[in-house]
């Protein structure tokens, strides 16, 4: 815990860093009619950096505590990430609903051990249902990919 | 006045089609609270777009109908699952579980579903009477004055949160960082961009709500493995009608946790303290309290009426101030913008229809809301037996889809995956993200309210001192932000044993 408290609050101050660096170069002083553009960001990133400067101090001053996310915990937790993230990656090329449709079918057989009578019905009828409900009844679009474009959206 | 204002609300709010709006919103809105990882706040989010579509009053009718259904579905979870789906339902489950167990789990729900109701209408009845005071005090407000309630909004947070007021500080501050990225309206620079034309546009607070509340809350409920063991449960008119013929004698729990709900839900973040405070308030003027913890009806009526009135509560800043009192009050309050209403005093007198439109539509909602979760408690209860792997990535589409919808961006759908993981990360290393979510909303209002202050003085912060009403609130909101630092000096001089606060989840 105490490592991951470590790392996470030096991320936070780097990030108060460039934030600082970008609002220098905007200015963040009294500009011809009020403050300039980086007056307000340089300010927070100040209070940032130097939050996560004494967070840090307290850390490095605690015992190791209890531990971030134990390995079994973690495989769990990246076993959701990254089917996730490869559907992500998919949808910018297939289209949304395409990429659900495989992304469902791929976690409830690889996870679930579901049977295909129970993964083939909901992978294809969840997409077209919310196919129907945003694009036909609400008019909101979503992401489309060739398929669409054969079928004619 | 007051009263035919109201009968005007009514009048919009009480239209086949507005109350067919209503119907739906709960429906979704208490399967949207029975669900793992979705809740008020993202459910409202990923449903916004739907509402682009519809009159303005119609949409806030569905957003607000979403929110009392998401409110009646954590309790179901909590008593019959002994899973908070929000962290207001964590003092439910306290006894509402145990109840479960020995098998009155109807009982359980009929007193947290009647005590939820009775909680939101001691709220709306007072949100009636004194949002109208309220916007007009609001109307003589200046820039120093917005900002001033934007310090105690926050102050609220870093005070009163409990847990490390400085990781408070922190999340806060990265909010209002992350709302400043893009175009500056004021003087037309880029700012934060780094050269990244993707970064332009900025970060919109919605998306925000669906990556950490609704992906970092999957990601953190998976650890556990998720296998959901609940109770039966029957309801039914009989246990429904003797239940009712028991709540009676718990009235001044009502009461008092009603007020307690009230007073601590127009502040941030106040719903999830307000339910620990009834129930051990009501635990304390309990005749019995051993049998707290074991299955005692009160322990059941004491959070629930202080989280629904806290939830109500939420309302009263946003649509007088234009200030949310809540992550889910924040994306109303982005919905209002973007149907083109401008939020805060003004829409009382400019906008009356839709005002009481939405309050008459909290009355009405909250009626239909007890009567259907009465009813169809089986069928909500159902959703949990979904399995987990068919449940998980449905979820994870779902936001997927809302967070598209908001501006037609893929480049969302990767913010909302990066706002997963960092809404996972800050929740094990307990960063609270309700401030995040919050400072994100009202960053650029913030910004521009100090702005036009500090022109008002010519740059000097003296402004905030010198205009009576601010400097009360400024004062106000210091004296809360220092609260974690006076608290243990002032137990040391009183010779008390310096206690560590017993960190609360703030992300209501």
């Amino acid at each position: 815990m105490r490592a991951a408290d470590l790392i996470t609050a030096s991320i936070l101050a780097i990030f108060g860093g460039l934030v600082i660096v970008d609002a220098m170069r905007l200015g963040v002083g009294w500009g011809m009619d009020g403050p300039k553009s980086g007056f307000f960001p340089f300010w927070l990133a100040l209070i940032l950096v130097g939050c996560c400067a004494v967070i840090m101090a307290q850390e490095a001053r605690k015992a190791t505590g209890r531990i971030f996310a134990e390995r079994e915990k973690l495989r769990l937790v990246l076993k959701v990430l990254w089917p996730a993230v490869l559907a992500v990656t998919l949808m910018q090329w297939l289209g949304l609903y395409v990429a659900s449709a495989l992304y469902l079918g791929f976690y409830m057989r690889w996870v679930g051990r579901h049977s295909w009578a129970v993964v083939i019905p909901l992978s294809i009828g969840i997409p077209v249902f919310t196919f129907l409900v945003f694009e036909k009844w609400f008019y909101v679009p979503m992401p489309k990919g060739p398929l669409e474009a054969w079928l004619g959206y | 006045m007051g009263v035919e204002n109201l009968l005007l609300g009514f009048q919009v709010a009480v239209t086949p089609f507005n109350l067919l709006v209503a119907v739906m919103g709960i429906l979704l809105g208490t399967i949207i609270g029975v669900l793992p990882g979705l809740g008020g706040a993202n459910g409202v989010a990923i449903l916004l777009p739907v509402t682009f579509a519809m009159p303005p009053t119609s949409g806030i009718i569905l957003l607000t109908s979403i929110y009392w259904g998401a409110l009646f579905g954590g309790a179901i979870t909590s008593v019959l699952f002994n899973i908070p789906g929000e962290p207001w339902s964590v003092a439910t489950t306290f006894d509402g579980y145990p109840l479960a167990r020995r098998g009155d789990g109807g009982q359980a729900l009929t007193a947290a579903f009647t005590s939820s109701f009775v909680g939101a209408l001691f709220s709306i009845v007072l949100i009636t009477f004194f949002a109208p005071i309220l916007a007009e005090v609001a109307l003589r407000f200046g820039p120093p004055e917005f900002f001033a309630i934007q310090l105690l909004t926050f102050s609220s947070f870093v005070g009163l949160g409990g847990g490390n007021p400085l990781k408070t500080v922190v999340t806060i501050v990265i909010g209002f960082i992350l709302a400043s990225v893009g175009l500056d309206i004021v003087t037309g620079q880029l700012r934060l961009t780094f050269g990244f034309t993707g970064l332009m546009k900025g970060f919109d607070f919605i998306i925000a709500v669906i990556g950490l509340f609704g992906i970092g809350e999957i990601l953190l409920s998976v650890e556990e493995g998720l296998t959901f063991r609940g109770a039966k449960v029957g309801v039914n008119l009989r246990v429904v009608l003797d239940t009712w013929k028991i709540l009676p004698r718990f009235w001044r729990t009502f009461v008092r946790s009603a007020i307690i709900g009230f007073w601590m839900g127009f502040k941030p973040g106040g719903a999830t303290p307000a339910s620990f405070m009834s129930y051990a308030f009501a635990k304390r003027f309990s005749k019995n309290p051993g049998n707290f913890g074991k299955g005692e009806l009160e322990g059941v009526v004491a959070p629930e009426t202080a989280a629904h009135a806290a939830g109500v509560a939420a309302i009263l800043p946003m649509i007088t101030l234009g200030i949310p009192g809540s992550p889910t009050a924040a994306v109303m309050l982005g919905g209002l913008i973007i149907w083109g209403l401008q939020p805060g005093p003004l829409l009382f007198t400019e906008k009356p229809d839709f005002v009481w439109g939405l309050i008459a539509s909290m009355y009405t909602g909250n009626i239909i809301g007890v009567l259907m979760v009465l009813t169809f408690v089986p069928f909500f209860a159902a959703i949990l037996r979904i399995p987990f792997a068919i449940l998980t990535p449905l979820i994870i589409v779902i936001c997927a889809v809302g967070s598209y919808a908001v501006h037609s961006s893929m480049l969302d759908i990767w913010y909302m995956v990066l706002f997963g993981i960092i809404g996972y990360v800050f929740k094990k290393l307990d960063y609270p993200l309700a401030p995040l979510v919050l400072a994100l909303v009202l960053g650029d209002l913030a910004e521009s309210a100090l702005r036009q202050s500090l022109i008002m003085s010519q740059g000097s912060l003296a402004i905030f001192f010198t205009r009576p009403i601010c400097a009360a609130i400024t004062l106000l909101a210091i004296f809360i932000f220092a609260l974690p630092a006076i608290t243990p000096w002032w137990r040391r001089m009183r010779g008390a044993p310096s206690a560590p606060v017993k960190p609360i989840a703030t992300d209501s």
